[in-house]
């Protein structure tokens, strides 16, 4: 095993990056999603519905993702933030420079509410060996961002796979 | 006001979801990934999808394909859908200029152990009939016209 592969092989099962998002929930951004989707679920638009159906208003669950992507510049921030930085640590580590997102999968809990402080963690779950694909020459690796809430209840886990990946000699454009 | 919601007797395996077609342009790929604060430039910047990606121009990002899938089910559903599970696999991208079509069909229908109802949907998203996105679906439905899958909590909940 390399010594880039053993560093990287400690890392799996670990916790890292914990963060609390940099605002809370809000419904502008729920509004601007139904609108980009033209989702017209009455639970987003309808506060009636919202109060019969889920005891209040609650964020599309889909968007957990969207709390935790950091602003692309804050006062006193010298380099744009990454969100999934396990990820881009990877790709660095591994000296990949280009990379994609295969899979990608979403269990969800307890509603994301307006309001809510969210939590999240990163764990690195698996690293292939190097494969090739069109694309080019890399490695897939399977990153999890566990979400909970201000009471610490959990609110989703997402999983996503990343194929971090050198572009073929010659190829395309 | 009572929204209309779909009951899971009423949902059989091999059922098809309607067919949603939309015709995507580059305000569809850049409103999708600044609504989902995604500000990486393959997203809104052509010449970066082309020459570092090797894509042919910017491209729908995956947040932004989940709330299609999520509005397309609870289309389907009304609000009391509730979602549990989704898993995605993206087969190749989406760009300004192609319209997109959602479709799907039910895998199958269980009561789990702590009486919650649940369907499973696979929804394809294809362009030019060349699947781009394919996702697996696993939506909470009532069971009876009093029951409510939001209601459920903690271990009530079994995604």
């Amino acid at each position: 095993m390399s010594d880039v592969m053993e560093e990287v092989a400690a890392l799996i099962g670990v916790d890292q990056y914990p963060e609390v998002g940099e605002f809370p929930v809000e419904r502008g951004y729920i509004w601007t999603t139904c609108a980009s989707v033209e989702n017209a679920n009455p639970l987003f638009w309808d506060d009636q519905v919202a109060e019969e159906v889920t005891g209040g208003p609650i964020a599309p669950p889909t968007m957990l993702s969207v709390w935790f992507r950091p602003h692309h510049w804050a006062p006193g921030r010298t380099e744009a933030a990454l969100p999934l930085q396990v990820h881009f640590d990877l790709k660095q580590r591994f000296g990949l420079p280009e990379a994609v997102m295969t899979d990608n999968t979403i269990t969800f809990y307890e509603p994301v509410r307006p309001g809510d402080r969210l939590r999240t963690h990163q764990v690195l779950r698996s690293v292939s060996e190097e494969k090739t694909t069109k694309l080019g020459t890399g490695r897939f690796w399977v990153i999890e961002v566990v979400y909970t809430n201000q009471r610490d209840e959990l609110v989703g886990v997402e999983s996503y796979t990343g194929f971090g990946y050198r572009r073929a000699e010659g190829a395309g454009r | 006001m009572t929204a209309p919601r779909l009951l899971l007797g009423s949902v059989v395996a091999g059922q098809r979801l309607g067919e949603l077609r939309y015709d995507v342009t580059a305000t569809t790929v850049v409103l999708g990934a600044m609504a989902s604060r995604d500000w990486r430039p393959m997203h809104h910047d052509k010449d970066f999808a082309v020459v570092r990606n090797g894509t042919k121009d910017i491209f729908l990002n995956t947040p932004n394909q989940a709330a299609w899938f999520e509005r397309y089910l609870t289309d389907w559903t009304g609000p009391h859908g509730r979602l549990g599970k989704v898993t995605f696999t993206m087969k190749g991208s989406v760009f300004p200029g192609d319209t997109m079509v959602l479709t799907g069909t039910v895998e199958g229908t269980e009561v789990d152990e702590v009486g919650c109802g649940w369907a499973a949907v696979a929804v394809e998203l294809a362009v030019d009939g060349g699947v781009k996105t394919t996702c697996t679906a696993r939506v909470a439905l009532p069971r009876a016209e009093d029951d409510n899958p939001w209601t459920r909590r903690a271990d009530r909940w079994r995604p």
